[in-house]
């Protein structure tokens, strides 16, 4: 054995890893583009919850959460009803504009009867008692007379201009 | 597996289609991570709102102003209020908007492209006074029903259009026409596509007033977004829900308009004086047109503490409908004595008039200044709430700021 055919050799091992490892960059290069382009192709039966998108597992706890007697998500106070309002009252507008309103229940009755001729409010069933129940009394009407006093005032001494 | 892809497609799909683009990378969304796009939008960031103003309701969108914030003498976007029935559109196409003037009063059908309406009709800018017919609301015993405004509906900005005038002359216009309606892009808040949130209108002879405009610029810039980008018609000193946002089309009507919020009890008020709470017949219910004189004081914010000695310099605005302001009245002891305030003529018609005065306080203590216009008729403000009314409309009472002199 020279060491021509050594260096020979050794040569043909040099190249075959060479070959080998350029392959082995081929493929994975391959796959990372196929992987880009669907990457649900490389997942598998048995992870079906992983490749969902939108998860609302932590939502689901907090979405609902009530704190200091007010149901977070919406404003309105906790009581009895609560969720039925929340469920058939804020769907096409926001809570805020339950909450401004102060009426009666005759009022409140007419109120829903305009929705549901004009707004395409549902026939709300058993479920309006509750409703009206929770309305007027978690938001009874607050007498004002003609004019009320000036309140919330935020007092600070006026810089002359 | 190919349905879970189909999902996947789908929730994605859904996602972009609230977002109006593409999620790009949206396949790499890691769980439980809520798009800042999909977030509680920030009201004040999305309108250009200023930190101060006070949303009454996220849907639809209503924020009003506070008196102190509308101390400009041309209302800055910063500070105009919004009052929405529906919600406001997306995508809207400027270089496909068009109007069309129909109806049983119109010759014949007509659309122009928005290019076409600004380059046909001679351009008008007017400062226009805009204000919501149930600005005050909040006031009413028994409470009235909607948005509880307090005192900030009500805005003064500088309008560019063309005359609404000048385009129904171009169109051809019958004899028996009576009320203009119009019909904007705006969606339903149920989303049903056959409802219109609100389709109101005016009287020709209103519709034919030099400052009734078709308006797309709003203090010289195109009309922000929420306020009607691209078009809208501005009618100064009516109750601004006249003053249809992204209008896309115009009925001639040869009855009174009777399209959403034009009939029943909305901006309506009893035709006779009512006590309050009674109960009032639809067929009893008129339609509100001028609104009434009211007047602001937008300087200094309530709760100016002065020192004794010091006098304190009041400004702030006047307005009244369709007329104008001929007088603004102080009193710094609740109403027994009134002194004149110094005031302006206005820009224009229908633009609000500003008023100041100088007051003297006899000794320390708390007091209130009050504030009462009187317009071109003899009518002034009342000091406690005007007549009730079913839906809370119309409160023109005086203003009043808190101040103490100590």
């Amino acid at each position: 054995m020279n060491k021509q055919d050594n260096f020979r050799k050794q040569l043909k091992s040099f190249y075959g890893v060479l070959v080998v490892s350029f392959v082995m960059v081929l493929l994975i290069g391959v796959l990372g583009i196929a992987y880009m382009i669907d990457p649900s192709a490389f997942s598998f039966k048995g992870d079906a919850p992983n490749s969902e998108v939108i998860s609302t597992k932590v939502d689901d706890e907090d979405w609902d959460k009530i704190e200091n007697g007010i149901h977070l998500r919406t404003g309105f106070k906790d009581g009895e009803g609560l969720m039925t309002v929340v469920n058939n009252c804020t769907n096409c507008h926001s809570a805020e504009l339950v909450i401004q309103n102060r009426m009666n229940e005759e009022r409140w009755v007419e109120t829903i009867r305009w929705m549901q001729k004009t707004q395409n409010l549902w026939d709300l069933g058993d479920n309006e008692g509750v409703i009206i129940n929770y309305l007027v009394t978690n938001y009874p009407p607050i007498t004002k007379g003609r004019r009320e006093a000036l309140t919330n005032i935020e007092w600070y001494p006026l810089k002359e201009e | 597996m190919k349905r879970r892809n189909f999902v996947k497609k789908i929730s994605l799909g859904s996602l972009a289609g609230i977002l109006g683009m593409e999620i790009v990378y949206g396949s790499k969304i890691p769980e439980n991570y809520t798009l800042l796009g999909l977030q509680d939008p920030d009201p004040f960031q999305m309108f250009n709102k200023d930190m101060e103003m006070v949303v009454l309701n996220s849907q639809p969108w209503n924020m009003e102003a506070a008196a102190h914030l509308l101390d400009d003498r041309i209302t800055p976007n910063k500070y105009m209020f919004i009052r929405n029935n529906g919600l406001v559109p997306e995508n809207i196409n400027i270089k496909e908007w068009a109007i069309t003037f129909d109806g049983e009063s119109v010759k014949a059908k007509k659309t122009f492209t928005l290019e076409e309406l600004k380059s046909k009709f001679t351009h008008h800018t007017y400062q226009l006074t805009v204000e919501c017919g149930g600005n005050g609301r909040s006031e009413f015993d028994p409470p009235a029903k909607g948005n509880q405004w307090t005192i900030g509906a009500v805005g003064c900005a500088s309008w560019t259009g063309v005359r609404l005038k000048d385009v129904l002359k171009d169109v051809g216009i019958k004899d028996d026409a009576v009320y203009i309606g119009y019909h904007g892009v705006d969606q339903h808040l149920s989303r049903d596509p056959q409802k219109e949130p609100i389709s109101r209108g005016v009287p020709m002879s209103k519709a034919l007033q030099d400052e009734t405009l078709l308006a797309f610029k709003m203090n010289g810039e195109d009309i922000p977004l929420v306020h009607g980008y691209p078009l809208r018609l501005v009618c100064g000193g009516w109750p601004a829900s006249t003053s249809g946002k992204w209008v896309n089309r115009i009925s001639i009507r040869n009855i009174v308009h009777d399209g959403e919020k034009m009939t029943g009890s909305s901006y309506k008020v009893p035709c006779h004086p009512v006590a309050p709470g009674d109960e009032v017949k639809d067929e009893d219910m008129c339609i509100i047109e001028s609104m009434p004189v009211k007047s602001l004081i937008t300087f200094p914010k309530s709760g100016a503490i002065i020192p004794k000695g010091n006098k304190l310099n009041i400004r702030g605005h006047a307005w009244a409908g369709e007329l104008e302001v001929s007088k603004v009245s102080y009193s710094i002891d609740f109403g027994a004595t009134w002194s004149n305030c110094t005031m302006e003529k206005p820009a224009n018609r229908l633009a609000w008039q500003h008023f100041k005065a100088s007051i003297n306080f006899p000794k320390t203590g708390y007091y209130e200044v009050w504030a009462r216009a009187t317009d071109a008729n003899g009518v002034s403000q009342p000091m406690l709430l005007p007549g009730w009314n079913p839906k809370g409309y119309l409160n023109n009472a005086c203003h009043r700021i808190a101040v103490k002199v100590s």
